[in-house]
């Protein structure tokens, strides 16, 4: 309600601060859905280039199951940004 | 501050109608997928005894490796799948690359349509292979109940397992495609837009031509980002829609 008081004494109608926080909350959206899945792809890889230097003949195997990985870790990015694209474009 | 202004989403992904119900995605799809049967067409044609020269040559390597994609996610009898999936694969990406081609610049994945109605085909085969391969029943069973778990799991398990196979799957597939599309498309325009308020910025500060350079040289490095980013996709979507079928094949692992 105060919030709302000073919006109005602000000259901005409802729709302004509903359109304000809708972008706030898509940039909130975005930058907390990539936080998990940057550390997750992040661990993924390191581990796979773990295995090639290990085991370098192995390495087609190891970089198969690694773009998997990132793939299903992946998923949760893109659907922060989905909702990013929704809420603030 | 620079007069930045971004276009409203619509207008940067949506386009004039060339003629009523077909517009520039519609003819981007239809060329990739003509292009994919002419590609393919030629090369069944030439003499296979012959060492391969030209277009069969080219159309040999993309078949070798999806060969590869289906021998190590599916094993020897899913070779029967390679068609299939090396049409998807080279779809999907004659679809992706319009995005850096400069007339056209526009992956026709960008919009929802065109991965939403591939992973719903994706869907309804690999669900189809568990049934012909497992029964009905049985399909279910291996898909709900995972062996080698302890029995009170199983209430929490088995309604994971059924939304996250029937339901989560054929969206996270088709979500993956599109949003990693349309993320490209919109930096690039980005930088398109930035670049080009920079040039032409009424304040005529005299820096301000000069560093355009910086947005410039960030467009070039993401189209060449773009090349590598459709390609990747489309591998990923190939290698998953394998991966699904193998699944349902082979119910064990």
């Amino acid at each position: 309600m105060e919030a709302a008081a000073i919006l109005a004494q602000a000259g901005l109608s409802a729709d302004d601060a509903k359109a304000a926080n809708a972008a706030i909350g898509a940039g909130f959206a975005y930058g907390l859905a990539a936080i998990g899945p940057g550390i997750g792809i992040g661990y993924v890889v390191g581990k796979a280039i773990e295995a090639m230097a290990r085991q370098p003949e192995a390495a087609g195997m190891v970089r198969t199951t690694m773009f998997l990985g990132i793939a299903f870790t992946e998923a949760l990015a893109l659907i922060g940004f989905v909702v990013f694209i929704l809420l603030g474009l | 501050m620079l007069a930045l202004e971004f276009p409203p989403i619509n207008e940067v992904i949506r386009w004039r109608d060339l003629f009523p119900t077909f517009n520039k995605i519609a003819l981007i799809a239809v060329l990739a997928a003509l292009i994919t049967v002419v590609l393919l067409f030629i090369a069944s044609r030439r003499d296979p005894l012959k060492a391969p020269r030209g277009v069969r040559n080219l159309v040999e390597a993309v078949v070798d490796f999806i060969e590869g994609i289906v021998m190590q996610t599916i094993g020897r009898d899913g070779l029967g799948w390679t068609p299939f999936l090396l049409s998807l694969f080279m779809f999907i990406y004659l679809c992706n690359v319009p995005g850096i081609i400069p007339p056209l610049y526009m992956p026709a994945t960008a919009r929802m349509a065109i991965p939403i109605f591939l992973a719903v085909v994706v869907w309804f085969i690999y669900n189809g292979v568990g049934i012909k391969h497992q029964g009905f029943f049985g399909y279910l069973k291996s898909t709900g109940f995972p062996p080698g778990v302890p029995k009170p799991i199983y209430v929490l398990l088995t309604p994971i397992e059924f939304i996250s196979v029937f339901i989560v799957r054929p969206f996270s597939l088709a979500i993956r495609l599109f949003a990693n599309m349309l993320a490209g498309h919109l930096l690039l325009v980005t930088f398109a837009l930035l670049t080009d308020a920079m040039v032409n910025a009424e304040t005529k500060q005299a820096l301000l031509v000069p560093l355009s350079i910086l947005p410039f040289g960030m467009q070039i490095f993401l189209t060449a980002f773009e090349v590598l980013v459709g390609f990747l996709q489309a591998y990923i979507f190939t290698i998953l829609a394998a991966v699904y079928i193998g699944t349902a094949m082979h119910p064990e692992h």
